[in-house]
């Protein structure tokens, strides 16, 4: 089995998320360390959002992806690690670009900044106002614009 | 009781008394999520607007998320090869060790937000403390939860205040709630020897420790709610050894349904 270890590293950095597809568990910082090995892998995630259904598959996704490069499941190690936790700090600012294409606004950084220069990431407006602190997935606020009074998804600061 | 000793003595066997004690202090943390995520989710499609039923299904979803890792830990402490499935599922009433405030129906929205609101407060200070604790994993769950714990407080605390100084009736129903609950608030600061020994070690909180910043928090926004603090009373525990209200082998026999008729069955 020949495998170039840097271009499976790469495929590992782009497995999707699977609620929001348009980012990579590499862009949202889920994705701690990939070593490649020609007869082992280690894959070390960390959990967003404690309760996130969204873990169970992208685990299930990194084993596609390293089953399709031929690894048989017992040379295979996925590691989940808490600590230290994953905070919307961890996003990249790729990351944070692809959500604001999406429609999503990113979090703020640092994650403690009060409220306040959110804009909506459909006409620009910073005049934003927060509906619901809890949204349509653990991760995400559900805000309304004052401008265009179109309502949007923000990615919830943690 | 021969319950509990059944985990106990197993745990024993396979590794040292203090993952034994561990294995039982997690177990407590894990329960009390478990339990209270059961009783939010029945909230879901029920809650009066749609927002509020978003809500209350994400904090379902944070404390169910909090319960798994939780018990996933338990099973690696106590060494007999017990998955987090096994834990939840394949208990019965007498091993549950969650806080009797938890298991208490849902009743009224005003009672779910009550109930909420104390176990809200306690958690924030439980994972603001073991953040700090000397086990690793235990200090790892909680840094996470308590980021999450800020939001769930935040939410309560809004919705006693919104309540409180509603209309006369949301205030008498969330006055009478608070008096209706008040019997298991002492519970959550009891100690037992779980707790002083892991304490002693660094690695638990001793629950007496918690109520300084529960009481400050609860009076402030009983404050501003313009709600009454019940004076002292009757009060009920047991929940850590086992002992519980009715309605937790309710709650189990729904929860549990599935696996105790179709063992091992996976979606």
């Amino acid at each position: 089995m020949v495998i170039d270890a840097r271009q499976l590293q790469r495929r590992l950095e782009e497995v999707p998320d699977p609620e929001l597809p348009w980012v990579t568990i590499s862009d949202l910082g889920v994705l701690r360390r990939a070593v490649v090995e020609e007869a082992r892998v280690v894959v070390e995630v960390t959990p967003t959002w404690s309760g996130c259904p969204a873990m169970d598959a992208i685990r299930e996704s990194i084993r596609l992806v390293l089953d399709g490069a031929g690894y048989k499941p017992e040379q295979v190690e996925i590691k989940t690690s808490f600590s230290p936790a994953w905070t919307t700090d961890d996003i990249t600012d790729a990351g944070r670009r692809k959500l604001a294409r999406a429609g999503i606004a990113p979090p703020r950084k640092p994650a403690e900044k009060p409220l306040g220069d959110t804009v909506c990431p459909l006409c620009q407006s910073s005049r934003v106002r927060e509906v619901s602190e809890f949204g349509s997935t653990p991760c995400k606020a559900l805000m309304a614009c004052r401008s265009c009074l179109e309502p949007f998804d923000r990615f919830k600061e943690l | 009781m021969a319950v509990t000793g059944i985990s106990q003595s197993a745990a024993e066997a396979s590794s040292g008394p203090l993952d034994s004690l561990l294995f039982r202090y997690t177990l407590y943390h894990a329960d009390d999520n478990l339990v209270l995520a059961q009783r939010m989710s029945g909230w879901i499609s029920r809650a009066h607007d749609l927002d509020e039923d978003i809500a209350l299904a994400n904090i379902a979803l944070d404390l169910l998320g909090r319960a798994r890792m939780l018990l996933e830990y338990a099973g690696q402490l106590e060494g007999a090869g017990r998955t987090e499935d096994d834990l939840a599922m394949f208990r019965s009433e007498r091993e549950f060790t969650n806080l009797l405030l938890v298991e208490q129906p849902n009743g009224d929205f005003a009672h779910t937000m009550v109930r909420q609101f104390l176990f809200d407060a306690y958690q924030m200070e439980l994972w603001n403390r073991l953040a700090e604790s000397a086990d690793p994993t235990l200090a790892a769950i909680a840094g996470k939860a308590v980021k999450e714990t800020r939001y769930h407080l935040r939410h309560s605390s809004a919705w006693l205040v919104r309540l409180g100084k509603g209309t006369e009736e949301s205030h008498g129903r969330t006055q009478l709630a608070v008096e209706d609950l008040w019997r298991f608030v002492p519970e959550m600061f009891d100690s037992d020897e779980v707790c002083d020994h892991l304490t002693r070690a660094g690695m638990a909180v001793s629950p007496s420790l918690l109520q300084p910043a529960w009481n400050r928090w609860v009076r402030d926004t009983f404050s501003s709610a313009g709600l009454e603090i019940p004076g002292d009373r009757f009060s009920r525990s047991g929940g850590r050894s086992g002992f519980h209200t009715e309605h937790l082998g309710y709650l189990l026999a729904e929860m549990q349904w599935m696996q105790r008729s179709y063992p091992e069955m996976q979606w």
